[in-house]
């Protein structure tokens, strides 16, 4: 298959998706209890000129499908909604916490790579008890939920030591970064086990291959064969589960950002859900989907250009 | 002389034989040191919880508010909370529900995501375009989303969230089972059964799910350990199970908050005892995958 063809397919099938995943989400309010309207005022009642706005934003007097066409554009135009909690656009709402989630997802995605492959190399090429002591560690945190982790580092680092503060995301440049380090640890633990896991099995079946048997009778240098022979050809499945993780971790930030009270888009969620905000759980939600949808397209896409051998289009 | 048919009948009973010799084989042999371990330690915990009534030595309701936060002690083993609520208690009927509420959790899922995939297997063509399709729209949103999007919808409970995560782990369930029972389809039995005038339903109910039980076995219980942590973070951010209920994340909840007062006991004890249910659930489904591949 020529890579037009591929692209083109490839686009198609996300656009597809996207477009299923949007009509769910616009669907989400007419699955509710009661007629949307109530739903979307709650509690709360609503003056005549909020029934109004409702009405109008989601164009509760057309038919059905003319409305998903009608918020569907107005997605695209950018127009998200309006928060009745916050009587803010959504779109500026979302746009005032991305930045929190991306730099978490940004940080833990660092950490898991360096950590995860470290850790896995290490175990493979030294075997023994340090292999032993580095896959009960890792079986661990794999079954270690982040916001366990969280409260661990809490109490530990913040309460305990005093090292970190305990809330809050900063007030930007390195203050940022300090006041991520414990969320991106708590959000990386358990990606960093599995990458460490997929790794360590990686570099094992690539140092028993015959090319890095003829390099060590070559008399090559141990540490040259490890980082030209074993590693080069082990990074194929490594890339592709470090990219697939980062795509999970766009999820997993909703917990960690609760955990640590930071002003990300999961806690903007949580607290959404909880005061029934509708407008800000269904862009949040979306633009969670879309995320995770297009992380994985990219990873897919990737995958067949990191490994020459797949061909272009074909099911592996 | 021995006809094909006869031949046909010992290969038959000969695999029966081994099948029998198979289910004759110790757990232990089944489950290797390790994987023995971690079903022990899963037993007493399933015991303690479905016992807890009788095992619990308070009511974990109980507040007792003059003992509040108070450490360990022979009167509380593990202390108390906030409260005043016996931790140790807490502990054993939280784990129920934090058992439980999983469990549902993948029994819904498997049993939808069998269904799906035995038809789709059977019938292939339109039907299995169209399933395999559904499902890859489910797995292109992540897991715990479904489970957020079904409290936005119907408001914060357990049931609530069961029923969202259930839908997110059809899809799990579904494709491994439908890749198996494809590849099992087009073994010599299912052609004699087809010969010998069997339904398709007959075929695929007493003919192929056997045979794939195995993998839906590991596949549920690899599937339960992910589960767990999901349910508990989700009542952990307050959208699953409700207070004054004791569940295992929720205790990680209220015991944070003793935590930043200097009181770690709750939220250590209930976070310690999530990991050793998920890495037992989690060894045991480890070896119980290796195992099906290894039989195929």
């Amino acid at each position: 298959m020529s890579l037009r063809a591929y692209l083109l397919r490839r686009a198609g099938g996300l656009l597809l998706v996207l477009l299923v995943t949007s009509f769910i989400v616009f669907g989400l309010l007419y699955l509710a209890p009661g007629s949307p309207l109530a739903f979307i005022l709650g509690p709360r009642g609503g003056t005549p000129e909020q029934i109004a706005a409702v009405t109008a934003q989601y164009h509760l007097n057309d038919p059905f499908f003319v409305r998903y066409a009608a918020w569907l554009g107005d997605i695209l135009r950018g127009d998200l909604g309006y928060s009745i909690v916050y009587r803010q656009d959504v779109s500026s709402l979302i746009s005032g916490r991305i930045g929190t989630t991306l730099a978490l997802v940004s940080m833990a995605a660092v950490i898991i790579a360096v950590v995860g492959v470290a850790a896995g190399t290490f175990a493979a090429l030294r075997g023994g008890w340090s292999d032993q002591l580095t896959s009960t560690t890792a079986a661990i945190g794999l079954s270690t939920p982040s916001f366990v982790v969280g409260v661990a580092l809490i109490s530990i680092f913040a309460v305990g030591l005093g090292w970190f503060p305990t809330f809050g995301s900063g007030t930007g440049g390195l203050d940022t970064i300090v006041h991520l380090t414990l969320p991106a640890l708590a959000l990386s633990v358990a990606s960093a086990a599995y990458l460490a896991r997929i790794t360590r099995a990686s570099v094992l079946e690539e140092s028993g291959r015959e090319h890095v048997q003829t390099a060590t009778v070559r008399g090559l240098a141990p540490g040259y064969i490890v980082r030209h022979h074993v590693l080069r050809n082990s990074l194929i499945p490594i890339v592709t589960v470090l990219g697939l993780t980062i795509a999970t971790l766009i999820a997993g930030a909703v917990v960690v950002e609760n955990v640590f009270a930071l002003d990300g888009l999961g806690s903007l969620l949580v607290r959404a859900i909880l005061q029934r905000d509708f407008a800000v759980v269904q862009a949040v939600i979306l633009v969670l989907v879309v995320a995770f949808v297009v992380v994985n397209a990219i990873v897919d896409f990737l995958y067949t250009f990191i490994d020459p051998r797949i061909a272009l289009g074909s099911r592996q | 002389m021995t006809t094909p048919s006869t031949t046909s009948l010992a290969v038959a009973r000969a695999a029966r034989e081994r099948r029998s010799a198979g289910f004759a084989r110790t757990t232990a042999d089944r489950l290797g040191v390790v994987g023995s371990i971690a079903a022990g330690i899963l037993l007493v915990i399933v015991l303690a919880a479905v016992f807890a009534p009788i095992v619990a030595p308070y009511d974990p309701d109980y507040p007792d508010l003059l003992a509040s936060l108070s450490g360990p002690s022979p009167a509380h083993l593990l202390g108390t909370d906030a409260l005043g609520r016996d931790i140790l208690s807490r502990l054993i009927w939280g784990a129920r529900i934090t058992l439980a509420g999983p469990g549902l959790v993948i029994l819904i899922a498997t049993v939808i995501g069998v269904l799906l995939a035995l038809f789709a297997a059977w019938r292939r063509g339109r039907a299995d375009t169209v399933i395999t399709w559904l499902l890859d729209v489910l797995f292109a949103v992540p897991g715990i989303v479904f489970g957020l999007i079904a409290v936005a919808i119907w408001g914060p409970s357990l049931v609530t969230v069961v029923c969202g995560l259930a839908i997110a782990y059809i899809p799990y369930v579904a494709r491994v089972v439908r890749g198996a029972a494809l590849r099992e389809r087009n073994m010599p039995y299912v052609s004699a059964a087809w010969l010998q005038g069997q339904s398709g339903t007959g075929i695929t109910f007493t003919q192929i799910l056997p045979n794939v039980q195995p993998i839906v076995i590991a596949q549920a219980v690899s599937s339960l350990g992910f589960a767990v942590i999901e349910l508990a973070a989700l009542s952990f951010l307050g959208l699953g199970v409700q207070p004054p209920t004791a569940d295992l994340g929720l205790m990680v909840k209220s015991g944070f908050d003793s935590v930043l007062r200097g009181h770690p006991t709750e939220a250590i004890a209930a976070g310690a005892l999530i990991v050793v249910i998920v890495w037992c659930v989690t060894v045991i489904g480890d070896r119980l995958t290796s195992n099906a591949r290894s039989m195929r």
